[in-house]
């Protein structure tokens, strides 16, 4: 493979790669994301593999590993080209029909195709689906289309067409200007402008400048990155090098955490790919700008995800931040000026260069422009990962992207933003995404988790959650994070275990002003967000598990007990052979009756009772019933 | 060198570029509380004591003195009802580790900290890194150090180091606010000190 | 774990202080934990205080300075895991293996750790042995799959 020297033989190459491709040739596409290989996606692409050498359609038929495109779960996705033809939750013995019906008898096999849980109509197409049709994936779309490792896929669908415009059509502050006039606000959470930080790492006086891409996604629900990293690398890459040429930084990182090994492996088969084609390295399409870029995994520590604590784990040392009385972008890795943003932020500088500022803000609202990458999970019909423009509504992207709660449940809240943010209650839904709204409710938009709860989450819980994962992920360095945080977390188990006390909300609140106003970075200052918000609008369930120890969601271990209902109970055995603990007394016939002094609160017969019976209650705050006396537990035949 | 001016306490200071508030104050006679810091290590910014409130251009934020760079024209305030709160709850809770330590107590008396706000915690280490940096920074011997993060952080003595030059050392041992640093190295002494090592000790 | 092994994994990161992390993954990788020998060892080669070498190995979980056990068994904890349930799967694991999470049995068969999000959070509770990921798991589902492990 030649390298591409000029912008004009890079043109050449994508023409003849586009004219060796038959777009009318059908084109098998399965997503190889994490989530779908986790469901089995491998075997899918050996079954597609096999099936096509067998039936001889080698040269006709396409199939590829794809990147992530979102629907996860009802994975394993494949999405069949040119017509689009969606088909979900796909298994290796599903393919030899596929290709039957589908590729050969140009028929569709309705069993595989969403069908919408309400209407029950069938969609045929990927942009048909519900889940899809109120979406704008101006940054995932191409994750479908595209192999993974191959950067002539990336290619073909116009890859590296915006670092060619940017070096040989627009001066390196030509292009800052674009991005400044874009409004790029930063994705990974914070919402800095992009364009105001560059300018700012471009005008500092020491020369030596890094651009660095933080991949290390840590909050807890949030996988929009994953999918980028390791569906389509090259995207982030081409942001990064045009980045590097609009500060004049030669070197750039990428900083992935180790638990994504997918990503990992896919961005530095990206690298080497692109040194190859001469679209990194030195004097990268005859523009005389060198640029190399090297790749860093993180090893397990959120903190690392703060700028400051992943330029010193850059720099080999323990993530600890540093105070940001001096911004990175002036003094940050090795004291140099550092330009750090977030994946999807990179990911859509290509976009801007390409389609220009005014494009990007036609979209969005006012401060906030753009689209933007969600992880809707949690108790939710349709989990993934979803993008949509800034300025939709919450309740849409729940209820007309996401389906609703399933179960029949009752939505209770909505955690957005990580552990930074907060749970924001029912009416509050039509509030807009954005990077101002949902500060304004005690929470904030973040890097894009949205995890929805029902009924069933005790929100004291939530809040508990949030503390231990802090405590477990503090760097440890300052005092009002290390022990605040520490004193918070003991505060709050004892009133999930029934153990609080009269005046723990008040030391609760006065933790939260010192950790917020005393902290050395922000993961200490926004620690105390999902406690905040949860006493906001949750207030009655922290008093009831105090005053009454009683957790009105039925979710609190030690604050709950499992009891079976005799009106309801059919003495089928089930729930007695798996408890675990063989707490379940009775018989054929006999109705069953928990020992309440055996229960460990597993839920296990609660998970068996068959759902005709549903004879497992969960009680809180209240005495169990007294078991029935021998003599009524036999159940005789109904006359 | 251009010379700073601004304001603490309605007193006007004088600082030299590059002096931290902390500093600055310092030369000015004027005390803001610390715990953490030395004048022969680097600033540290972990206890947060030293917090001070900053007004600049007409937004007042808190920051800690130690680390935030002396500026032209800010006005500082070492106590307000906020700062003092803040410090007040930063020593209850050193107070759960250490509750007896003469400089926490002195600190409680000024700022009415109470003894037994939180549930004690078995370590009296309350993380000032005195003992740490003193070692590198100073006597550059490295012989005791962190592990761990968050709550599980603790220090530790590399037994093979500090077997061979502690015993003629121990300058770290009065920077600690606590007893904690003595029970450590005696611990370590006790439980891994091997007899060749400390006779190579008093070798020397 | 040999001298000459490790030498091999500096001298590819060219003796960089910098990439001390990027090190001690590469051997951790190799031998599956990291004996204070080869913590030494590197300590030496690059010239670097022991004491922020063991902080390093520490403070990052990835790494573990105690042998593992055959199979490493991590339960995702993350939010949208724990929303679904992870708590009870956590709790069958350690019912079924006998030990707690950051723990090894005495038969060097299963490790347990937890792990703050996965990113598989569409097909929460999961959880990953020895690389693999199992998703959409309740109590029963994953105390049969221990089973099969030997």
């Amino acid at each position: 493979m030649a390298r591409l020297n000029t912008p004009e033989e890079l043109e050449n190459f994508r023409q003849a790669l586009l004219s060796q491709r038959n777009p009318d040739n059908p084109c098998i596409s399965i997503c190889a994301g994490a989530g779908c290989v986790a469901s089995g996606a491998d075997d899918v692409i050996a079954a597609f593999n096999k099936e096509i050498e067998k039936e001889g359609l080698t040269t006709t038929v396409g199939t590829k590993g794809t990147g992530c495109p979102g629907f996860c779960e009802r994975g394993p996705v494949v999405v069949i080209y040119p017509e689009e033809i969606c088909y979900l939750q796909v298994k290796a013995e599903d393919v030899p029909e596929i290709i039957e019906q589908t590729i050969k008898a140009n028929k569709v096999v309705e069993r595989l195709l969403y069908e919408d849980p309400v209407t029950g109509e069938k969609a045929v197409k990927e942009s048909d689906i519900s889940f899809y049709k109120s979406q704008e994936r101006t940054v995932l779309c191409n994750n479908i289309k595209i192999d993974s490792r191959s950067i002539d896929d990336y290619l073909a669908i116009g890859g590296y067409s915006a670092l060619a415009k940017a070096l040989s059509e627009m001066t390196d502050p030509e292009v800052l200007e674009e991005v400044k006039k874009s409004n790029l606000r930063g994705r990974g959470g914070a919402g800095f402008p992009a364009g105001r930080k560059w300018e700012g790492s471009r005008n500092a006086p020491e020369p030596i400048k890094y651009v660095i891409v933080n991949a290390d996604e840590g909050d807890p629900g949030a996988f929009m990155d994953r999918a980028l990293l390791e569906g389509n690398p090259h995207s982030i890459l081409e942001g990064l090098i045009i980045g590097g040429y609009a500060i004049n930084a030669n070197e750039g990182y990428f900083y992935v955490r180790q638990e994504y090994p997918l990503a990992v492996e896919n961005i530095n088969f990206a690298i080497e790919q692109a040194e190859d084609y001469g679209l990194l390295g030195k004097n990268i399409m005859g523009s005389g700008f060198d640029f190399k870029v090297i790749v860093h995994q993180g090893a397990g520590a959120f903190v690392c995800g703060e700028s400051t604590a992943l330029m010193t784990s850059l720099e080999g040392k323990v993530g600890e931040p540093r105070p940001k009385y001096t911004r990175s972008n002036i003094k940050g890795l090795w004291n140099r000026p550092s330009v750090l943003n977030n994946v999807e932020t990179w990911a859509n500088v290509p976009l801007i260069i390409n389609k220009g500022a005014d494009w990007f803000t036609s979209v969005g609202t006012e401060s906030s422009k753009g689209t933007k990458i969600f992880s809707l999970v949690g108790k939710i019909t349709n989990t993934g990962l979803v993008e949509v423009p800034m300025g939709m509504t919450l309740r849409d992207i729940i209820y007309k992207i996401g389906g609703g709660i399933p179960g029949g449940k009752k939505f209770k809240a909505v955690q957005t933003g990580g552990p930074s943010g907060g749970c924001i209650p029912e009416d509050k839904l039509d509030l807009e995404v954005g990077f101002d709204e949902l500060t304004k409710a005690g929470s904030m938009m973040g890097s894009g988790g949205m995890i929805v709860m029902d009924e069933d989450t005790c929100m004291v819980d939530v809040a508990r959650y949030f503390i231990e994962f802090l405590t477990d992920e503090s760097c440890g360095k300052c005092v009002p994070c290390r022990e605040g945080l520490r004193q918070m977390h003991r505060i709050l188990t004892n009133i999930t275990r029934g153990k609080g006390k009269e005046g723990d909300i008040e030391l609760l609140e006065a933790l939260s002003e010192t950790a917020v106003e005393a902290s050395l970075c922000a993961l200490g200052k926004s620690a105390p967000n999902p406690f905040l918000s949860t006493l906001r609008y949750f207030r009655d369930e922290y008093e009831a598990h105090i005053k009454a120890q009683r957790c009105p969601a039925l979710y609190c271990k030690e604050l709950i007990a499992y009891f079976i209902d005799p009106s309801k109970c059919q003495a089928c055995m089930i729930c007695a052979r798996s408890c675990p603990s063989e707490a379940i007394d009775g018989g054929k016939k006999k109705i069953h009756i928990i020992d309440q002094k055996k229960c460990t609160n597993c839920g296990t017969c609660l998970e068996v009772c068959p759902p005709r019976f549903g004879a497992i209650k969960k009680l809180s705050g209240e005495p169990v019933p007294g078991p029935l006396p021998e003599e009524e537990r036999m159940i005789t035949k109904k006359s | 060198m251009s010379v700073i001016q601004f304001e603490i306490d309605g007193k006007e200071v004088t600082a030299a570029e590059g002096m931290t508030i902390l500093e600055a104050a310092q030369s000015a006679g004027i005390s803001i509380p610390t715990l953490c810091h030395h004048e022969k290590l680097e600033p540290y910014g972990g206890c947060r004591v030293c917090i001070i409130e900053v007004e600049e251009r007409g937004w007042a934020k808190l920051v800690v003195s130690c680390v935030y760079p002396a500026q032209n024209g800010i006005i500082v305030r070492t106590r307000s009802e906020k700062v003092d709160r803040i410090r007040k709850t930063i020593i209850e809770l050193l107070m759960a580790h250490a509750p007896d330590s003469p400089q926490l107590v002195e600190m409680a008396n000024t700022y009415g900290a109470a003894r037994d706000r939180f549930e004690k915690d078995p370590s009296f280490c309350i993380h000032c890194g005195l003992c740490v940096r003193y070692c590198a920074e100073v006597a550059k011997k490295n012989a005791i150090g962190f592990v761990d993060r968050g709550i599980n952080k603790e220090i530790s003595f590399i037994p093979e180091i500090a077997a061979k030059v502690c015993h003629d050392c121990k300058e770290c041992f009065q920077l600690c606010p606590t007893a904690y640093l003595q029970a450590t190295f005696v611990l370590t002494e006790s439980l891994a000190f091997s007899p060749s090592s400390k006779e190579l000790a008093k070798e020397g | 774990m040999e001298s000459e092994k490790i030498d091999q994994i500096i001298d590819k990161h060219h003796g960089e202080a910098s990439s001390l992390l990027q090190i001690l993954l590469d051997i951790q990788s190799e031998n599956s934990w990291l004996p204070k020998e080869v913590l030494v060892r590197v300590s030496q080669k690059l010239d670097v205080p022991l004491t922020r070498i063991q902080h390093i190995a520490t403070f990052y979980k990835a790494f573990s300075l105690v042998p593992k056990g055959r199979h490493k068994v991590h339960i995702c904890m993350g939010t949208a895991c724990h929303v679904r349930g992870a708590t009870r799967i956590l709790d069958t694991v350690e019912e079924a293996t006998g030990i707690k999470a950051g723990e090894t049995d005495l038969d060097m068969k299963f490790s347990l750790e937890t792990v703050n999000c996965l990113g598989c959070c569409a097909l929460g509770p999961v959880m990953n042995v020895d690389g693999k990921v199992l998703g959409k798991m309740s109590p029963v589902k994953t105390a049969e799959a221990l089973k099969t492990y030997e």
